[in-house]
C-alpha cells in the first residue's frame, strides 16, 4: 500500500506541474493586466514602462514561470499578486470563508443525502421515495444561481420582512463592528444560514441518490437474504448490516465532491457576496488588474492540490472500507 | 441503415454480436408472438417510462414555441416598446423588462440559444469523448496511458476554473453562441471518454471482434461498424445528459457574465439581467427561471428513461 501511495503522490504532483505551466501560460496569454493604465491617455508611457517592469510583463514567460515556481517550492511563497499582496495570505483568508461555507453545507448534505436515501431505498417506489426522487431531480436540474436567488429574493425578504428585523442576512459572511464572542457567533451564523442552505440543497440530492442507489444494491445481494433468513431484527439487518456497506461507495463521493468545493463554490459566493476563493479566482480572471497570473497560480495551487489529495484519500479509504479493494 | 446479416439497425444501438444464434421463426413455432427488433423493444421501454414520455413531450413543446414562435410573435426580442417593466399582461404575458423589451419574445430566444448551444457542446463533447474512450480502449498500452492521463489532467482542475480561463479574454469571439459552445464542448468530454474506454476493453475481448481481427478487417472498420454500435447505448445517455449538464453550465457561465453575451440572450444571462430587480419585479426572474428548470429537468428526466430503454443493464434497482 506504501508503494502505491507514493505512486500516487508522486503522479499527483507531476499533474500539478504540468497543470500550473499550462495555467500559467494561458492565462499570461489571455489578456494584459494593464490594459486599463495603456487606455488612459493622461498616464506616460514611462509609468507604464515601469509598471510592467514591476509586474514582470517584460521578462520571456518561461522565465517568469522558472521564477514563480522556484519560489514556490525553495521558499514556500505563493508570489506576489498584481495588486500587490502576497498570493499565501490572501488565499489563507479566503480558503478560511469558503470552509465556513463548504463544512456545514457538506456536513448537513451527508445527513440529508444518507437519511433520504436510505428511506427511499427502503421504501422503494413507495410514496415517499416519489417525492424524494422527484425533489433530488428538481434540485439537480436548478442551478445553484436560481436557487440562491430565489432564497435571497423572496424566502429571506419576506422572512425579514415579516420579522420586522433581519433575521437571516443575504450579503456578506459577517456585518462590520459586531464585537462580544456569542454576538459574532450568531451574525456569522445569521448569515450562514442562506449560502449554506443553498449548497446544500444542491448538493444532498446527487448524494441522496447515490446512497439510493448502493443501498439498493445491497438490500437485494444474498448476505442481507441470509442475514433476514437467520431472523435478525429488520433494524439489525438494516443498520448493522445493510447499511455499513452501502456507506462505502458514498464515502468516496463525498471526499471527491469536497475536494472540489475548496476551490470554491463560486456561484454560491457570488449571489451571497461572500469573499471565498470562487471570488478569488473570478476576480483574478475578470477583475481590475486582470488576468492576475499569481492570485490564479496560487488559486489553482491550493485547489488543485485539494483535488488530488482527496481523490486518493478516497480511494484509500475505499480499500480500507471493503477489504476485497487491492492495490495495484 | 439495416445490418445486411442481421437486419437490424445499428443505430437502435444494440446490434447484438454476430455469434449470437438466430432465433426459430415464430411461425416455425406455430407461436403468434410477433417478433420485434431491438429498436421497437428500447422505444417500448422508452414509452413505458411515463416521466420521460412526459418530458419530451414538454421538450418538443418548448423547443417548437421557441423556434416557430418567434415568427408569428408581434415583438421581437430586440424590440424596446415604450412600456417599463410592466407586469405580465395579454399584450406582454411575460411582461417587460426596465428598457422595455417584451419578456415573451426574449424568452423564446433565449430558450432557443440555451438549446441550440447545449445541442452542440453534446454533438462536440460525445464525439471527442468518444474517439478518445474508443482510441485509448482499443489500442490500450502507450495509447491509452497517454490518453487515460490527458483525460485526468483536464479532470484535476476544476471545470469552471478551465471555462472561465477560456471564455474571460481568450477571443474577441466570447460572448457568441458559437464560442460558448465550442469551448464547454471542449471540456465536457472526460466522462463519457472514460466510460467509452472501459466498454471498448471489454468489448475488443469479445469473439465477434476476434473474428473480425481473423477475417482481416481494418481497425477503422471494427472501431466503427462494429464497436461504436456495441456501445452506443450509454452514448446516447451520456450525450443527452450532457445537453442538461451544458444548459446548466451555459447558464451559469452568463449570469457570471462570462457566457453568451448582449446582443445574444440565453436563459442564464437574461435571469443575470434581471436579477437586481427581481425583488420588485418578480416576473424577471421567474419566467426565465422557470423555463431553465423546467428545460433541464426534462432533459434530465428524457435521460434517464433514454437508459432504461437503451441500456437495460443498467437498471437493476432504479
Amino acid at each position: 500500500m506504501w508503494g502505491y501511495l507514493l505512486r500516487r503522490v508522486a503522479a499527483g504532483i507531476l499533474v500539478l506541474l504540468v497543470l500550473s505551466f499550462g495555467m500559467f501560460l494561458l492565462v499570461a496569454l489571455s489578456g494584459d493586466p494593464l490594459a486599463q493604465l495603456r487606455a488612459n491617455p493622461q498616464i506616460s508611457p514611462a509609468t507604464i514602462a515601469a509598471a510592467a517592469a514591476q509586474l514582470h510583463l517584460n521578462q520571456p514567460l518561461v522565465e517568469r514561470y522558472w521564477s514563480w515556481l522556484t519560489g514556490l517550492l525553495l521558499h514556500g511563497s505563493l508570489g506576489t499578486s498584481y495588486t500587490g499582496q502576497p498570493v499565501g495570505s490572501q488565499i489563507a483568508q479566503r480558503l478560511t470563508v469558503t470552509l465556513k461555507l463548504i463544512v456545514p453545507a457538506v456536513i448537513l448534505s451527508v445527513l440529508l443525502g444518507v437519511v433520504v436515501g436510505v428511506i427511499s431505498a427502503v421504501r422503494q417506489y413507495k410514496p415517499v421515495d416519489h417525492i424524494s426522487t422527484g425533489l433530488a431531480y428538481l434540485f439537480f436540474s436548478t442551478p445553484v444561481f436560481v436557487l440562491g436567488l430565489l432564497l435571497k429574493d423572496f424566502l429571506a425578504v419576506d422572512l425579514n420582512k415579516a420579522a420586522g428585523h433581519t433575521v437571516l442576512f443575504t450579503v456578506g459572511e459577517s456585518s462590520p463592528g459586531i464585537t462580544g464572542g456569542w454576538n459574532v457567533f450568531t451574525n456569522e451564523v445569521q448569515h450562514a444560514v442562506l449560502p449554506v442552505l443553498t449548497l446544500t440543497l444542491i448538493t444532498y440530492a446527487t448524494w441522496s441518490r447515490f446512497q439510493r442507489a448502493a443501498m439498493l444494491d445491497v438490500l437485494n445481494s444474498d448476505y442481507i437474504r441470509l442475514a433476514r433468513a437467520k431472523g435478525l431484527s429488520p433494524r439489525r439487518v438494516l443498520f448493522v448490516h445493510a447499511l455499513r456497506n452501502a456507506l462505502i461507495p458514498v464515502v468516496t463521493i463525498v471526499a471527491i465532491d469536497f475536494a472540489a468545493l475548496v476551490g470554491g463554490a463560486v456561484v454560491t459566493e457570488i449571489v451571497f457576496s461572500w469573499d471565498g476563493m470562487g471570488q478569488y479566482l473570478l476576480n483574478g480572471l475578470t477583475g481590475a488588474e486582470s488576468p492576475d497570473v499569481y492570485a490564479v497560480q496560487g488559486w489553482l495551487i491550493v485547489a488543485g492540490t485539494a483535488v488530488i489529495v482527496f481523490n486518493i484519500l478516497a480511494d484509500l479509504l475505499y480499500g480500507l472500507l471493503d477489504p476485497r479493494v487491492r492495490y495495484a | 441503415m439495416p445490418d445486411p446479416v442481421s437486419g437490424l439497425t445499428p443505430s437502435a444501438g444494440l446490434t447484438p454480436p454476430r455469434d449470437v444464434v438466430a432465433p426459430v421463426s415464430d411461425a416455425a413455432q406455430g407461436l403468434t408472438i410477433e417478433s420485434r427488433g431491438q429498436l421497437r423493444l428500447a422505444l417500448e421501454r422508452f414509452v413505458h417510462h411515463r416521466l420521460a414520455l412526459a418530458s419530451l413531450i414538454v421538450f418538443v413543446l418548448l423547443l417548437l414555441v421557441s423556434t416557430i414562435g418567434p415568427l408569428f410573435w408581434h415583438y421581437s426580442f430586440t424590440a424596446i416598446t415604450n412600456q417599463f417593466a410592466t407586469a405580465p399582461s395579454a399584450q406582454h404575458p411575460f411582461g417587460t423588462d426596465l428598457i422595455g423589451h417584451d419578456l415573451f419574445a426574449q424568452a423564446m430566444e433565449a430558450e432557443a440559444t440555451s438549446v441550440k448551444t447545449a445541442v452542440l457542446v453534446a454533438v462536440i463533447a460525445t464525439a471527442i469523448g468518444t474517439m478518445i474512450g474508443a482510441v485509448a480502449g482499443y489500442y490500450g498500452k502507450l495509447a491509452d496511458a497517454l490518453l487515460m492521463r490527458f483525460t485526468d489532467l483536464i479532470l484535476a482542475v476544476p471545470l469552471l476554473a478551465i471555462l472561465l480561463v477560456l471564455s474571460s479574454k481568450l477571443s474577441k469571439q466570447a460572448g457568441s453562441w458559437l464560442f460558448t459552445a465550442l469551448i464547454l464542448g471542449f471540456v465536457l468530454w472526460t466522462n463519457l471518454a472514460r466510460q467509452v474506454r472501459g466498454s471498448f476493453l471489454s468489448l475488443r475481448e469479445r469473439e465477434f471482434v476476434e473474428a473480425e481481427h481473423a477475417i482481416g478487417a481494418s481497425d477503422r472498420r471494427i472501431i466503427f461498424r462494429h464497436m461504436i454500435p456495441n456501445a452506443v447505448g450509454p452514448i446516447i445517455v451520456s450525450a443527452t445528459l450532457t445537453v442538461a449538464l451544458a444548459i446548466l453550465i451555459e447558464a451559469v457561465l452568463s449570469f457570471l457574465g462570462l457566457g453568451i453575451q448582449p446582443p445574444e440572450v440565453s436563459l442564464g444571462s437574461l435571469i443575470a439581467s434581471g436579477q437586481d430587480a427581481a425583488a420588485t419585479l418578480p416576473w424577471l426572474f421567474f419566467f426565465p427561471a422557470g423555463l431553465l428548470v423546467i428545460t433541464i429537468l426534462s432533459v434530465n428526466f428524457i435521460g434517464d428513461g433514454l437508459r432504461d430503454a437503451l441500456d437495460p443493464a443498467q437498471r437493476a434497482h432504479r
